[in-house]
């Protein structure tokens, strides 16, 4: 455990370096200066890319090779997919498929 | 209540903020039921390691990016190395790089909100505020600062709750966390949908989800869950830079229209 004083230190250094991160794109492509083509194509197939990484980021820790196998989450996403392409209703599909997985989990994956 | 003399003007003003309010309430619910739980998760993480209540509070509010907090719990119990803290909280902030030049245009011309918008950018809410159509009467300046907001008080409440009250919680929420989950693959399915939806061009209009999918999937396999990130970043910027000379025609046309 670290004393008070270097908690804060280590606090404002990690805040520095996030706050970094997310202010970096907007201070080198600043209103002044032409935004580069490269970064402008970047800006538009960039987000599609990230929303994949971001649902593999979630199911990071899901052991397909034990375990469960990954089941109760390939059945809920299944349900969250299936329900968005008939309703086109991101609330539905997110509660149907997070109360499928509760149940799966507390009940027959326990 | 009561005395409705305003100007015609400021009632017009008043009813586009408050359907601007509406409408982020509305996108932000599946994020209030995550951010509330993961953040009630880390209030009792927090102070079950010894830290103060006000501490979760605190750095849920400045710090804000959820995989960084937890990732500070064992940094701050472990021993004084600033340079390491600084390191790793760059590489674990480091995919907003992507979502700061995916906003670029989004964000520009917002007024002094734009500083605030960038500070409180997180995963979900980059999430819902780049994939949200909203009707042309809605102010997008309005509805993106009060999806931020929202979602940023969603996960300070969360914070505070699980510190002060996090040893009475009763109610089995084993498997809530699963709702993030489903946003981001609602989100992933609404952004696949407006890319096209017929078969003819299924790869190509996609490329992006492919590679998305693809790079991360195979990056979790060799770097495993705790070190993929950032290869899976370097993977997609690749892919989609050598794809270019083949997408750019049309994706830049597509750009000059908006």
């Amino acid at each position: 455990m670290q004393t008070g004083e270097q908690m804060t230190i280590t606090i404002i250094v990690v805040v520095i370096a996030t706050v970094l991160t997310r202010f970096l794109p907007y201070i080198l492509f600043s209103r002044g200066r032409e935004t580069p083509p490269f970064v402008k194509y970047l800006g538009r197939v960039l987000a599609p890319a990230v929303f994949g990484l971001l649902v593999v980021y979630c199911l990071r820790n899901v052991n397909m090779t034990g375990g469960n196998y990954g089941l109760p989450e390939i059945l809920s996403i299944a349900v969250v997919i299936i329900t968005f392409l008939w309703k086109r209703q991101m609330l539905i599909s997110m509660a149907s498929g997070t109360i499928l997985y509760m149940i799966l989990v507390q009940t027959i994956f326990s | 209540m009561g005395n409705i003399h305003p100007a015609r003007q400021k009632l017009t003003a008043g009813k586009g903020r408050s359907a601007a309010v509406k409408i982020a309430f509305m996108h932000s619910i599946p994020v209030l039921a995550g951010y509330v739980f993961l953040g009630i998760t880390y209030g009792i993480l927090m102070v079950s390691q010894g830290f103060p209540p006000f501490l979760p509070v605190l750095t849920a509010a400045v710090v804000y990016t959820g995989s960084m907090e937890f990732l500070l719990v064992s940094i701050l119990a472990s021993s004084f190395n600033p340079a390491s803290a600084f390191v790793t909280a760059f590489t674990v902030g480091a995919r907003h790089l992507f979502y700061g030049i995916s906003m670029l245009n989004r964000y520009k011309g917002l007024g002094p909100k734009t500083i605030y918008l960038i500070f409180a950018t997180s995963d979900e809410t980059f999430a819902v505020n780049y994939s949200a159509s909203l009707p042309e009467r809605i102010d997008r300046g309005q509805f993106y600062f009060w999806v931020t907001f929202l979602d940023q008080c969603y996960w300070i409440a969360g914070a505070a709750l699980g510190a002060l009250f996090g040893s009475m919680i009763r109610f089995n929420t084993r498997g809530l966390d699963f709702v993030m989950t489903a946003m981001f693959v609602s989100i992933f399915m609404d952004q696949w949908l407006k890319d096209g939806s017929g078969l003819k061009g299924f790869f190509t209009d996609h490329i992006s989800e492919f590679t998305g999918l693809g790079a991360s999937a195979l990056c979790l396999l060799i770097f495993g869950p705790d070190h993929f990130i950032i290869p899976s970043m370097i993977v997609i910027l690749a892919v989609l830079a050598l794809a270019r000379g083949k997408l750019d025609g049309s994706i830049l046309d597509e750009e000059e229209e908006k």
